[in-house]
């Protein structure tokens, strides 16, 4: 338990000493900043144009008007294309200077330093993806937006990421290089985002399958407001598949030397 | 301490180690001699239990490295070839998380990191990056790293490997040092490295063992005949003629003038016999200038390339 912390918090650090973090952080608020700008001048446009009908008032909604779109930009950014980025040197990096045959000849087991490794990538995306909270804050000041929606929204956007990270451990436990773990992160989560495409083509069993299998249909429940137990399932399973198979990876290296 | 018995890795169809047997008792220095890619590093990386043998047993401190491996990793310190360090910590932070990883109580462990910064020598960079310390600093790191939970067991893989002669000095005085109360096994492919820190030598060529004893036995066993090698200022001829009438001389050659007069020569003798104060004696009342005499054994280096040269011959 010891080990797994000390993993935990070195690898911590070694975000915040090295750029990786802030550059990442930064072109994300930058994104998620703009689309917020954008979708809070299109609200307020429309809701000029509506202000004289009663009727069309009722039907305006500054949750499916602002926050929807955000998390949608959030989901794409954050996860589809930094977070390859993030975790690509986990383990490439260790491989590469040689610093895994001390974390493999040391007390620790396999899972812990996995563990540890994605409790820290964990944290840090949990913290970037915090500071977006700023948002739903300036439309409380300003208007009435409802935080039941907006907490299962992140609520979802922490699963998503949570997996995500687990295929980027993967990624980085095959490979010395850390582009093509980034590579290999970043393909294998596209697919698992096309898989919706893909399963409204199909028809029947395979399309149900599929269909099931796409993570975005699943995140979407979260982004609408709603916290279904199937979905928080799908992602745990996720998560869990994704640790599983990282540990059946490094041991497999231990084999290979 | 250690016990090794038939021990063999493949890499897929490459066998990288065959058949390796050995023990190591508790206090003693055990050299890894071979050429590169011998297979030493492979021995020792399933001795630390970085990766599982294809076949055979090894015990470290009575504990298998496979099914008893974290007990094994607690009493083992590794220093691989590839210093593993995280270059963008500091020294002391990077020794500490060491200690985290290593499993020693958090309120031993100051006192751990203290020990071997002091036993390293490395107060002087403990705050320092350790991507910005120099090479023979970088080494010391590596050491400290896998002495900080005391081991019984050190293992070394190539320990002073491109360090400078002064700074491998100071290595093999911290590795001679730990002697007795660790268990030690260094690896080199260098020959005057082993026979000066190791009490005994083991051999590996192309993955299996072709020689093991202390350096001394070694070296008794493949003399075949003594040489005495001598520096004379004389009559190549009549010198030549004089050395090869001494009893239990075999044969003598010249090998080349060095100038001056002076000539060497190599005098082979009988295995046993020491010769020298006869030559000395006999040259010095032929009027002749003695310049030079002095024993030729057979050195490590030589005995370690006719080991391995005669094994490719065997194949």
């Amino acid at each position: 338990m010891q080990g797994l912390l000390a993993i935990w918090g070195r690898e911590l650090k070694a975000y915040f000493i090295s750029p990786i973090f802030y550059a990442l952080s930064t072109v994300f608020i930058f994104i998620v900043s703009f689309m917020f700008f954008y979708s809070l001048q299109s609200y307020t446009q429309y809701f000029m144009q509506v202000a004289q009908y009663p009727t069309m008032m009722e039907r305006i909604n500054i949750n499916e008007m602002i926050m929807r779109p955000l998390f949608n930009t959030m989901s794409f950014v954050a996860v589809l294309t930094l977070m390859p980025m993030l975790t690509m040197r986990v383990f490439s990096e260790e491989k590469k200077t040689g610093t895994i045959e001390l974390l493999l000849t040391s007390p620790v087991r396999d899972w812990h330093v996995i563990l540890g490794k994605f409790l820290a990538a964990f944290t840090l995306y949990t913290a970037m993806i915090g500071l977006t909270i700023i948002y739903p804050m300036v439309l409380q000041v300003y208007g009435d937006p409802d935080w039941g929606p907006i907490w299962a929204g992140y609520l979802g956007l922490v699963l998503l990421g949570g997996g995500v990270i687990t295929i980027g451990l993967f990624a980085s436990s095959l490979t010395e290089n850390q582009i093509v773990a980034a590579v290999i992160c970043f393909g294998a989560a596209l697919i698992l985002w096309m898989m919706d495409v893909a399963a409204e083509s199909m028809t029947g069993m395979l399309g149900e399958v599929v269909g099931y299998l796409s993570v975005l249909r699943h995140y979407n429940t979260f982004e609408k407001g709603i916290i279904d137990s199937t979905d928080c399932l799908f992602f745990l399973s996720f998560i869990f598949l994704g640790l599983f198979i990282t540990v059946r990876s490094i041991e497999s290296t231990r084999w290979r030397g | 301490m250690i016990e090794v018995k038939d021990l063999t890795k493949k890499y897929g169809s490459f066998t990288a180690v065959r058949d390796v047997s050995f023990e190591v008792e508790k206090g003693e220095i055990l050299g890894f001699l071979g050429p590169n890619a011998a297979g030493k590093t492979t021995t020792m990386r399933v001795l630390t239990c970085f990766m599982p043998a294809t076949a055979g047993t090894a015990r470290v401190a009575g504990f298998d490295t496979f099914s008893q491996s974290l007990d094994v990793r607690r009493r083992v310190g590794y220093l691989p070839e590839n210093v593993p360090l995280y270059l963008d910590m500091r020294v002391r932070p990077y020794l500490e998380f060491i200690a985290k990883i290593k499993d020693i109580p958090s309120r031993d462990r100051r006192k751990a990191v203290n020990r071997v910064i002091e036993l390293t020598a490395l107060e002087e960079v403990e705050h320092r990056i350790v991507g910005h310390c120099s090479k023979g600093f970088r080494q010391r790191v590596g050491l400290a790293q896998a002495l900080i939970h005391d081991p019984d067991v050190l293992i070394l893989d190539e320990p002073t490997n491109g360090l400078d002669p002064k700074q491998i000095n100071e290595v093999r005085e911290v590795i001679k040092g730990l002697a007795g109360d660790h268990t030690i096994i260094l690896s080199s492919h260098i020959l005057p490295e082993v026979s000066k820190t190791c009490e005994r030598v083991v051999i590996i060529d192309q993955g299996r063992i072709v020689a093991g004893d202390t350096p001394a036995n070694l070296d008794a066993r493949l003399r075949g005949s003594q040489s005495i090698s001598a520096q004379i200022r004389g009559p190549v001829s009549e010198v030549m003629d004089l050395l090869k009438q001494k009893d239990g001389v075999v044969d003598v050659k010249t090998r080349s003038s060095v100038g001056d007069g002076l000539w060497q020569y190599d005098i082979d003798v009988m295995p046993g016999r020491d010769l020298r104060s006869e030559v000395a004696s006999s040259v010095v009342g032929s009027n002749w200038d003695l310049v030079e005499l002095t024993t030729a054994g057979m050195s490590l280096e030589e005995i370690f390339l006719e080991l391995t040269t005669q094994e490719e011959e065997g194949d």
